[in-house]
């Protein structure tokens, strides 16, 4: 595809995407008490989309990930948060 | 148009879903082992289950024309206990040999702990034993990519498997290229909400090429899409892509793969 072709196809779904981000980041602006590490590892994924960087998904998902290597002792649950809490996590 | 889906747990859809599937060109659906919403209580717990995947939902699904197939495990959601997995990795084998049955799966890891990994361990050698293929899931969301890198290296350390005979599911753009790069097929799983969508797909599919690549919608009772392959073959087709390779992704890729199974067939058009 051209890039014509390709804003034709996805620019008003990446527009409505991009206004619906600002305004999560300006709900939890507004909203009271404090905030945990999701909202930093978003902060960082956003920092992913700046500038002509390649592999913006991928460096996003990396964003978000654990990178350890070791298995962990024991799960602490069955379900996933979106983002790594860190090690004291 | 024509297409198999891949990945599907049928059993906690409605027959409503079987008819749109066929209705658009649903040419068989496979269904791997997966989490109730909750742990079995025990192994019997087990057993219904295998017979409800190898024995009422073939029927079922037959009822509309649809063949389908199943891949038997215990998820790693319930590997934490891992008394139980010995007991459910010891039951499997009476079901191997059912007439629907493609191999064991959706094994894997889920919040990529020690137990986890021993009944992946477990499951591995139980497909090495009997020869079975296997389809793997990894985890979800920050646990994915470490997820991904501690399943090849589980697989790839035990030399009886060949990497070919294996696909390692919900690939994303962070891990589609260790999947690839190991030898093993890999499955992109097309979700509403996570996982990936029908345009990041694509995306992958024209960035790494469609050899050893499916596509799957991997519906189950949570917010999924059972027709998200057909509408990912009509998003391909929007971006310029010709029916024939539209159809090597959405129909002969997962033959290819699945017929390595010789229990696999599709009946003539």
């Amino acid at each position: 595809m051209t890039r014509q072709q390709v804003l034709d196809l996805y620019f008003m779904d990446a527009r409505f995407k991009l206004i619906e981000l600002a305004a999560f980041l300006d709900r939890v602006d507004r909203a009271e008490g404090q905030a945990d590490f999701r909202l930093d590892a978003f902060r960082q994924a956003v920092g992913e989309l700046d500038g002509n960087k390649p592999e913006r998904a991928k460096q996003v998902l990396l964003a978000f990930s654990d990178p350890t290597a070791e298995p962990i002792e024991k799960a602490p649950g069955k379900g996933a948060v979106g983002a790594w809490p860190g090690k004291g996590g | 148009m024509r297409y198999i889906e891949p990945h599907g747990h049928m059993v906690s859809r409605v027959t409503d879903d079987y008819i749109d599937m066929v209705t658009a060109g649903c040419a068989c659906v496979c269904e791997p082992a997966f989490w109730a919403g909750y742990d079995r209580s025990s192994v019997n717990g087990f057993y219904d289950y295998f017979c409800q995947l190898t024995d009422y939902e073939p029927k079922r699904a037959a009822k509309f024309g649809l063949p389908h197939f199943c891949w038997l495990c215990i998820n790693p959601k319930e590997s934490e206990d891992v008394k139980l997995a010995e007991e459910v990795v010891a039951l499997i084998p009476k079901f191997l040999d059912r007439p629907n049955v493609l191999g064991i799966g959706e094994i894997g890891l889920n919040k990529n702990s020690r137990n986890e990994m021993k009944v992946l361990e477990m499951h591995v050698d139980l497909a090495a034993r009997h020869n079975q293929m296997i389809l793997v899931h990894t985890p979800h969301l920050e646990d994915k990519l470490k997820g991904t890198r501690l399943i090849i290296e589980v697989i790839k350390r035990d030399k009886r498997i060949q990497p070919e005979r294996v696909i390692i599911d919900h690939v994303e753009e962070h891990t589609i290229k260790l999947v690839l790069d190991a030898g093993f097929w890999a499955g992109m799983t097309l979700y509403p909400e996570s996982k990936c969508s029908p345009a990041r797909a694509i995306d992958m599919l024209e960035n790494y090429g469609s050899e050893r690549l499916w596509l799957n919608s991997a519906c189950d009772w949570g917010v999924s899409i059972p027709l998200n392959v057909p509408y990912t073959a009509l998003e391909m087709k929007r971006r310029g892509w010709n029916a024939e390779d539209i159809d090597k992704v959405v129909y002969q890729n997962p033959l290819k793969f699945l017929s390595q199974c010789k229990k696999f067939k599709l009946p003539k058009a």
